[in-house]
């Protein structure tokens, strides 16, 4: 297979404008760096750590608000940390939740250490496995229309694999207050009632 | 051995798992996730039965920490419910709890304190408080089943109210010990 050639800032950028009513988690490291990149925005949960969990970060979020969209962006070494919850998610099926792994088949924080990905390990097809409505590897800049448009309007669970360069790039930093995140999201997405629920 | 109640003891025996049901409704909460017990079979019963809950067995503990805190975000209150083996393996993931302050409600039946047949289950069993409390966990224990609502009620409004995570620890002496001469 040929050495993967999308950008990802480029894919996220393409998600993420005009993003309407689009809920967003974020998993920790390159994928949070990579939508602060498209711009900090209240109703993106960036994660710092909790490695493994943006998924079902995401599962929460979208059985809470069925009329929103929800969209998880993580990475590769991210995803694999939290292979059970696709399990999870797929056999709870809920229809607006999209998942986009940004797979540079490393681990990019930690020095690049080759992912399972690298190896040949398929996570759309796992995904697929599990009952994902959609779940496609996607490695060409022709594809991100359509991707774009699955994760703003699919029927979910959706799954999609982004192979992308595995390219250092400018770190991009969120805020790194948990509780000011947290409380920015929810006055957001609820109003003032947030702060007294 | 369930938390059934049997025909011959109706009159003694309190429906605990009821009350636990009671109290998660009382305090709101509309997502349940678990990874199933023995002890908790007939909540997660009573839970699957509720159509305004949201019920979601997991693979692994620590996925209901990022539910719970998805939950939150989106408005709702989740409960997690788990086995005392489950704790250790949430323990990363309750940063969440400590950093972001997202209100945390888990509901253990113990393990390998009183009784135990099973050797493999004593070290996580005996550990599973100090653990909890080391991850920012608080705790408070369930030993008496006229208790249930009780302490599920004070243990949700110290979660939901206070934003943060705490745990009800229900004591094996009150769930029963299970034996391999129990059928399910």
């Amino acid at each position: 297979m040929s050495a993967p050639q999308l950008d990802r800032r480029k894919i996220v950028a393409a998600l993420l404008d005009r993003r309407g009513e689009l809920l967003v988690v974020a998993g920790l490291g390159s994928a949070a760096w990579d939508c602060t990149a498209a711009g900090d925005h209240p109703l993106t949960f960036p994660l710092w750590g909790a490695m493994g969990s943006a998924c079902m970060m995401g599962l929460g979020l979208a059985l809470a608000q069925p009329g929103r969209r929800v969209l998880v962006v993580t990475g590769d070494g991210e995803m694999l940390m939290g292979l059970g919850s696709l399990a999870t998610i797929g056999s709870h099926g809920p229809r607006n939740l999209a998942v986009v792994v940004l797979d540079n088949e490393r681990y990019g924080e930690t020095g690049m250490q080759k992912t399972h990905t690298a190896h040949g390990v398929d996570l759309a097809a796992v995904a697929r496995a599990c009952g994902f409505a959609d779940a496609r590897i996607v490695r060409s800049n022709s594809e991100i229309a359509p991707l774009r448009a699955a994760v703003h309007r699919g029927r979910g669970p959706l799954f999609y694999q982004v192979k992308v360069r595995p390219k250092t790039l400018p770190l991009v930093l969120p805020p790194r207050d948990g509780a000011y995140l947290k409380h920015r999201f929810r006055e957001a997405l609820l109003g003032k009632k947030a702060a007294t629920d | 051995m369930s938390g059934k109640t049997s025909k011959a003891q109706s009159a003694t025996v309190i429906d605990w798992p009821a009350a636990i049901h009671r109290a998660l409704k009382l305090q709101r909460v509309r997502q349940v996730s678990y990874v199933p017990d023995a002890g908790h079979k007939r909540l997660i019963e009573l839970c699957h039965a509720d159509k305004d809950m949201a019920v979601v067995p997991l693979t692994t503990e620590e996925e209901g920490i990022g539910l719970a805190a998805g939950a939150w975000l989106g408005g709702e209150r989740a409960a997690l419910l788990m086995q005392s083996s489950g704790v250790g393996n949430c323990v990363n993931a309750l940063t969440l709890a400590s950093n972001c302050g997202f209100p945390l409600l888990i509901v253990v039946t113990m393990r390998g304190e009183w009784g135990e047949f099973n050797p493999w289950q004593i070290p996580m069993g005996q550990a599973t408080a100090d653990v909890l409390r080391l991850g920012g966990v608080r705790t408070l224990r369930l030993e008496r089943a006229e208790d249930a609502l009780a302490t599920v009620t004070a243990a949700a409004k110290l979660a939901f109210d206070g934003y943060g995570a705490v745990a009800v620890l229900i004591g094996q002496r009150m769930i029963g010990t299970k034996s391999f001469e129990d059928k399910p």
